[in-house]
């Protein structure tokens, strides 16, 4: 098969059997092939997709995918939100704005919540690792279940009518917008922007995701080159193989502090895969750390009960332990 | 004539400073007096009706959202 990443893997092999004279199978030789393959391709990745998608995020807005989730009663309502989840552009910065802004115009709370999950589940920085370090199948699979998990897990609060645990002023604001509906903000149009305007969009968007990784990236993976190469491969089996069963619990554990390091701990998870840890404990750490991260529910507090907060970080936890041990039994 | 009352409403990332640096070009070279405010409380933000940041706000009415729009896209705004 094309492998885009060929050229990576053909200069980090020059330079570690050419330059540096070592055997590619030797312990440090392999450690540097591994970080010299990982740190310029994940860069590369991370730099290139951050800016496409902050080019062609211009295009949609969140107000319309709002008009084309209103009034959405029914399952059909929660595949519909977890779809468009997957597309539009998410930052936990604005999931109480999108929360507050969705329950305003009459989108149900349990399609909101597919929303709210699937939207960060699959953002650019998670698929970009994904395919970059695991290959196309595994993020393909990665993309199905989170969203599946978004829709099942929305449809279930949907049904438990936990409307009453959601903060009254959420409902009073509703209430007002419905006597006087803020015109300007519905029927603005959109400041036409140039194509330049629309790549200058993607270029902040990639600076800012770069900036603010690539010290994890590049961390993250001088470790996962040591592990590479030093760590032997029944170690890792003994305490995260297949056949531990805690392994996956523990992982979606770990998962959920880590938010923003995402970029870091990946690297880590590769190393680890190599060396035996099974795919279905990677997936549900990934899902953990995307999906349950800390700063989230912190800003989600805003809006949520706790009664609420728990309903939904239960149902994700649940979820993500069982997609975990699912895959871990069928691959 | 009285202070303009522009608001950025974003939190804190880099779209948002560029937004509120722009503005802060385009009130220069238009040799007005004019209040910015930077708005990161994310309840602030939804109560404007603004589902997306960076915004732009004059006279507490949205100009625009979602978006990192030029001094000059300002300047036409303010002149309005």
């Amino acid at each position: 098969m094309f492998d885009p990443f060929y050229p990576f893997d053909w200069l980090a092999t020059q330079i570690v059997t050419q330059l540096l004279g070592l055997s590619i199978t030797s312990h440090l030789g392999s450690s540097l092939h591994f970080f010299l393959y990982d740190v310029p391709k994940v860069l590369t990745l991370l730099l290139f997709i951050s800016f496409i998608v902050g080019t062609f995020q211009s295009f949609l807005e969140p107000e319309r995918v709002r008009v084309v989730l209103e009034g959405k009663r029914t399952f059909a309502g929660n595949i519909l939100a977890a779809m468009v989840g997957i597309v539009t552009p998410f930052c936990s910065c604005s999931a109480v704005p999108l929360f507050i802004g969705f329950l305003e115009a009459g989108v149900p709370l349990g399609v909101t919540f597919s929303y709210l999950m699937a939207a960060p589940m699959v953002n650019e920085v998670a698929v970009i690792l994904l395919w970059g370090l695991f290959g196309l199948k595994v993020t393909l699979i990665y993309i199905g279940f989170g969203v599946g998990l978004a829709i099942a897990s929305g449809y279930i609060i949907g049904l438990l009518k936990l409307e009453k645990w959601v903060e009254p002023f959420v409902w009073e604001l509703q209430k007002a917008r419905q006597i006087t509906p803020l015109e300007d903000a519905d029927t603005l149009e959109p400041v036409a922007l140039t194509w330049r305007q629309r790549f200058e969009q993607g270029q902040y968007q990639a600076s800012e995701i770069v900036r603010s990784v690539w010290l994890y990236v590049v961390i993250g993976i001088a470790i996962g080159a040591v592990i590479h190469g030093y760590v032997p491969t029944d170690f890792i089996i003994k305490y995260a193989g297949a056949h531990n069963p805690l392994a996956v619990p523990i992982a979606v554990i770990l998962g959920v502090p880590l938010y923003a390091n995402i970029a870091g701990v990946m690297p880590i998870t590769e190393a680890l895969v190599n060396k035996g840890m099974p795919m279905g404990t990677v997936l549900a750490f990934t899902m953990a750390v995307t999906a349950l991260s800390f700063p989230e529910m912190v800003i989600l507090k805003k809006v949520l009960r706790p009664q609420l907060l728990a309903v939904f970080i239960g149902l994700m936890t649940v979820g993500i332990i069982s997609i975990g041990y699912i895959f871990n039994a069928l691959l | 004539m009285n202070a303009i009352k522009i608001e950025i409403l974003g939190t804190g990332c880099k779209k948002c400073q560029q937004l509120e640096a722009n503005a802060q070009e385009a009130v220069a070279s238009l040799n007005l007096t004019a209040e910015v405010s930077h708005i990161t409380d994310p309840i602030e933000i939804a109560k404007r009706g603004v589902m997306s940041t960076p915004a732009l706000t004059i006279n507490g009415k949205v100009v625009s959202k979602g978006q990192v729009i030029s001094p000059q896209q300002i300047q036409l705004l303010l002149q309005h």
